[in-house]
This record gives C-alpha cells, sequence and structure tokens, in this order.
C-alpha cells in the first residue's frame, strides 16, 4: 500500500487527539517506517533514527492535543520529525562520528582513481558535515534525497523558496571549503 | 555560482553521500521503546518552573537594594542613569 493511502479512520485519530494509547499505537504503525525513513535521510545513521523515531512519537503523543483529526497526520508528524531531527543536528559538534561513519559508508568509485575519488567524496562529506544544520537539512532532502521542494518546505516550516535559497547558499559554502581544501570540483 | 558549478555541486554531493534506501526501517519494533519513554514522562516528577538565576546577579541585587534602603537620596540618581 503507498504511503499516504491511510488505514487509521477518522474516528482513530479522535481518539488518539483525546489520550487513547490504542488509536496511538494505531498511528505509530501505520506511520513508523516513514519517520524512520525521513529522520534517517536528514540525520543518515540508523541507530540515531530510531532513538529520533521513538522521541518523534514521544513528541506527537505530547503534542496529540494540538493535533487538527480534519487534517492529514503524515505532514503533522513529519513537522515533528524534522524538527526532532533538526534538534538532533544542532546538537552534535561537527565532524563527529557521523562524518566518520559516512566516510566509511561510501561506495566505492566506478571512474578514475579509486582512492582519490574516495578522498574527494571524503573530503565534501566532511565539509558537509561542517554546514549548518538548517542548510545541511534542506540540501541532503532536496540534492541527495530528491524530495519534492514543497514537501521539504512543509516540513522545514518554510517556503519553496526559502528551501531553494537554503540549497543555494548550502552548495556555495561546499564549494568554497572545498576550495579552502585545495579541491576544485 | 552559476548554474555548472551547482550542477558540479550537486553531482559530488550524491557521490559523497549515497541516497537512502526508500525501503529502509528500523531494525527493531520501536514500539516498546516509545511505551517505555512515555511510562518514564508519567513517572517523573513535573519540573517546576522555576526562575534560575546565577548567584552573583542576586548577590548584586542584594547589594542594590542594601545600598537604596542605606541612601534613599541616591535611588532618582540611580533611575536617572538607567
Amino acid at each position: 500500500m503507498p504511503y499516504g493511502s491511510s488505514l487509521v479512520t477518522s474516528g482513530v485519530l479522535h481518539r488518539f487527539r483525546e489520550g487513547d494509547l490504542d488509536a496511538f499505537e494505531a498511528l505509530f504503525r501505520e506511520h513508523q517506517r516513514f519517520v524512520f525513513g525521513w529522520v534517517l535521510r536528514m540525520v543518515r545513521n540508523p541507530a540515531t533514527a530510531e532513538e529520533l523515531t521513538v522521541e518523534t512519537f514521544w513528541r506527537i503523543h505530547r503534542a496529540r492535543e494540538r493535533f487538527q483529526p480534519d487534517r492529514p497526520f503524515a505532514p503533522w508528524a513529519r513537522r515533528i520529525a524534522t524538527r526532532a531531527a533538526l534538534d538532533w543536528l544542532r546538537a552534535q559538534r561537527p565532524e563527529v562520528e557521523l562524518t566518520a561513519e559516512m566516510a566509511s559508508a561510501l561506495p566505492s568509485a566506478s571512474t578514475g582513481d579509486p582512492g582519490i575519488a574516495a578522498e574527494i567524496r571524503s573530503k565534501a562529506a566532511l565539509a558537509f558535515a561542517r554546514l549548518p544544520p538548517s542548510l545541511r537539512a534542506a540540501a541532503v532532502l532536496a540534492v541527495v534525497e530528491e524530495q519534492p521542494h514543497k514537501e521539504i518546505a512543509a516540513a522545514l516550516g518554510i517556503t519553496v523558496g526559502a528551501v531553494k535559497l537554503r540549497v543555494f547558499r548550502a552548495l556555495r559554502l561546499l564549494r568554497k571549503d572545498l576550495e579552502q581544501q585545495g579541491i576544485t570540483p | 555560482m552559476n548554474a555548472h558549478d551547482r550542477n558540479q555541486m550537486k553531482e559530488l554531493l550524491k557521490e559523497a553521500l549515497p541516497p537512502i534506501a526508500a525501503d529502509a526501517e528500523p531494525e527493531r519494533d520501536l514500539w516498546p521503546a516509545v511505551l517505555r519513554r512515555l511510562d518514564e514522562d508519567a513517572v517523573a516528577p513535573r519540573r517546576e518552573i522555576s526562575f534560575s538565576m546565577p548567584w552573583f546577579d542576586w548577590a548584586l541585587l542584594g547589594g542594590l537594594a542594601a545600598f537604596a534602603v542605606s541612601f534613599p537620596a541616591t535611588i532618582p540618581v540611580f533611575l536617572y542613569y538607567l
């Protein structure tokens, strides 16, 4: 079943809002994979994405009284998940384990000198990790994961124009950082 | 940065950070962890909203209050310079 064609009825959404735990579990079962995938795209680490999925559903439960049952659940959940992931990204020091894991997970080069290509990719990943979290989130979702700008904008709570601007700034800063390291893409 | 540079940076970024598989899912059932988190929240005493101020701010405030009580004539001068 494609994501978005919900099995959850309006009654479940109303009961969730009133604090019914069974209704909350039904929503969790339907949306956990999507929330996990979205957060994973932002933080690039499965263990962290699992923790943040739990954090997201905890926040969802806490904020249930603000949920409007006549509106779709998924975009609301995605927005809360995005905030949780951004909070985590902001709390991290750049260049810590995240980037080491990124670098180790890089696929081998298909053309040219594999060693050099891997080094460039590794430096690019490190430079990317040094970007401000808000720019990183927009760039990774738009460029790497190719998510629609409209969805990214809704998740980040900004306009489509602001998403494009953040992506542009992220790419410009990334290029500048790489140039300072002597790499001209 | 022109469009060509932007496209180059996009390609490099895609190579540096491979996209996540569309069918990515957690390795374990996360529902028990969510329940634990909710339980912790229910058990933990609600934190009182406290007005926290470092000790030296309290000392300064106390000193000012003592000064104002000892020399009330200085209060208008103080207020003038605020």
